[in-house]
């Protein structure tokens, strides 16, 4: 395997769990101030699914890449630019309407991609990926289901979901692009193309606007970056909170 | 978690007509919680018996949702993702401890929401430790290690309380308390015996959350009017102070095995009771948090009422499409 193919695969599994890991923590900001009682033992449950999914994931980038580079050091120690997580996962959460909004466009879109994923010929990945899926396909359900009730609602409910579907929208593009470094990927089959994903995507997310009364948003001019770690100004603050310890006690453990 | 009932202006206080019961029907009841006989929802109950378990279990409730701000105070600096996920789970734990706590609460006639009012209205309380602040990582651990230690302390002998409901809930609740307890002392071993800065970091927070621990079990017993009857009721099986004695018997052999120091001057060993002697809380501060003015009592209230008024719409809008579908589906 040349360095070249190594590091295109490495940065492919950091981005999954960089995804997973900073939805997690945006989730996480829920607990305590959810709606009801419900809502949060759910968000709570999303947060967990996100966090053990980026776990997986970013532990297997650390011995890939044999640097001796754990998650833990992955997570913690690494700053902005290195981050390969979508913009839409790090967005803040807004109201509800925005918060659920976004988890539907992004499970829908993990959904689909795990399902894929568990057929990769990379078989850690395709294992993590198989356990992931049954825990994203509840993540989707509720966002959908969410997103019906608040669009079907009341007036305010609605104009919410469509404030939220608006914010997000702009960030959905960067969910479907393919990086060129991992074309040699796709050729060996260790990853998946993304860009396949997109009509199916599209059809879900039309089924889910239309039961909610929604209008899929026009067109936009997608904002990107994410991928290529040219993030928002939101995700600096993220880390500075979520990396504080490590970075203020470095070499301790925990 | 858990506080000791302590008597307020809630939701059971409200005036009403004097009950006279029934004084066969009184005397059969006493003599049926004596024998250790669980009460359900629909046996014949005193009114006073009653109230009280409302007042107890909602101010229990109350304690569980109050008791995720301090905890979800660190999530987002959890300091590894496996902590952070623990921490997570703990929090989750408590909403769900809270859920089935409202729903053996409205077993006995009242409803999630007068409940919930009553708390964001000051009127209802809930156990004071909450309204100290989590300053430091090690706050996380150690309040799993000393106060969901209290906790589990109080709430094993409810697992055997006179309500079947209620002692229902405690046994699920135990046990996730326990693994509570378990993970706090596992992370504040990891700080004792780790860097110099965070050892002294695990002793701060013992420093600050030993004596809300003691009040936990609530005021000595001599001040403590209501626990006669809630003895005899079954509704409580030892006494606050009976309680505090464990705990702290329990409690400093842990200290000792971790390498830190318990904050009492007064502690030492005695031979004869085969227990610690150990000084006494400054009960005047508890009374002061019990009624309100603990450090973060306001920023709790606050945050539990932004929640609960931010997420009005939300509720709202789930109301209104269930009625729309209920209306769709009769069309």
């Amino acid at each position: 395997m040349s360095d070249q193919h190594l590091q295109a695969r490495v940065a492919s599994i950091i981005a999954l769990g960089d995804d997973a890991l900073v939805l997690g923590q945006r989730i996480g900001e829920w607990c305590g101030h959810a709606p009801t009682l419900e809502l949060d033992l759910s968000l709570a449950n999303l947060g967990l699914d996100l966090i053990g999914q980026a776990t997986l994931f970013l532990n297997y980038a650390g011995e890939l890449e044999g640097q001796g580079r754990n998650g833990d050091a992955l997570a913690f120690r690494r700053d902005v630019y290195d981050f390969r997580n979508c913009l839409l996962v790090e967005q803040p959460n807004g109201d509800f309407g925005r918060t659920i909004v976004r988890q539907l466009l992004f499970s829908a879109y993990q959904r689909l991609l795990f399902e894929s994923l568990a057929k990769s010929a990379d078989s850690r990945l395709a294992e993590i990926a198989a356990k992931a899926v049954k825990e994203v396909s509840y993540h989707e359900r509720l966002a959908a289901d969410w997103v019906v009730r608040l669009g079907d609602g009341t007036e305010e409910s609605h104009n919410r979901a469509k404030d939220g579907l608006a914010w997000n929208w702009r960030f959905v593009d960067e969910l479907f692009a393919v990086d060129p470094a991992e074309a040699e990927l796709l050729t060996a089959g260790l990853m998946v193309d993304r860009n396949a994903l997109r009509a199916p995507w599209d059809r879900i997310i039309g089924t889910v606007l239309s039961d909610a009364t929604l209008q899929i948003p026009p067109p936009v001019r997608g904002v990107v970056g994410g991928r290529t770690g040219r993030h928002s100004e939101h995700l600096g603050h993220m880390l500075s909170e979520m990396q504080f310890l490590q970075r203020a006690y470095p070499g301790a453990s925990w | 978690m858990y506080v000791q009932e302590v008597k307020t202006a809630s939701l059971g206080d409200r005036p009403v007509p004097v009950v006279v019961e029934d004084p066969a029907r009184l005397a059969a009841f006493e003599a049926r919680v004596a024998a250790d006989e669980f009460v359900e929802p629909k046996d014949w109950m005193p009114e006073a018996y009653r109230k009280t378990l409302i007042r107890q279990i909602s101010q229990h409730a109350h304690s569980e949702i109050v008791g995720m701000l301090p905890e979800g105070n660190w999530i987002g600096r959890a300091p590894t993702l496996r902590r952070k996920a623990i921490l997570l789970a703990k929090v989750q734990d408590e909403a769900g401890h809270g859920l089935y706590l409202y729903c053996a609460a409205e077993t006995l006639g009242v409803s999630r929401d007068q409940m919930t009012q009553a708390l964001l209205a000051g009127k209802a309380k809930y156990s004071t430790i909450f309204n100290y602040p989590t300053l430091t990582w090690a706050d996380m651990g150690t309040i799993g290690w000393l106060v969901d230690g209290a906790a589990i302390m109080n709430q094993v002998p409810l697992q055997r309380t006179s309500y079947g409901p209620y002692a229902r809930a405690m046994v699920r609740v135990c046990k996730e308390e326990s693994f509570h307890q378990r993970q706090g002392y596992e992370a504040v071993m990891v700080l004792a015996a780790g860097t110099p800065e965070q050892k002294a970091m695990a002793q701060d927070a013992l420093d600050r959350w030993w004596w809300p621990s003691l009040m936990m079990f609530g005021p000595p017993d001599d001040q403590s009017p209501n626990s006669a009857q809630s003895m005899r009721w079954r509704i409580k099986r030892d006494t606050n102070d009976e309680l505090r004695q464990k705990f702290v018997d329990i409690t400093v052999p842990q200290a000792e095995a971790l390498g830190l120091k318990i904050p009492d001057p007064d502690l030492r060993w005695n031979e004869e009771k085969g227990g610690y002697d150990f000084g006494t809380p400054d009960w005047d501060e508890f009374f002061a948090v019990v009624s309100g003015e603990g450090p973060m009592a306001h920023e709790r209230l606050t945050a539990r009422r932004e929640a609960w008024d931010n997420g009005a719409w939300v509720r709202d809008a789930a109301m209104a499409h269930a009625d729309k579908r209920t209306a769709r589906v009769a069309a």
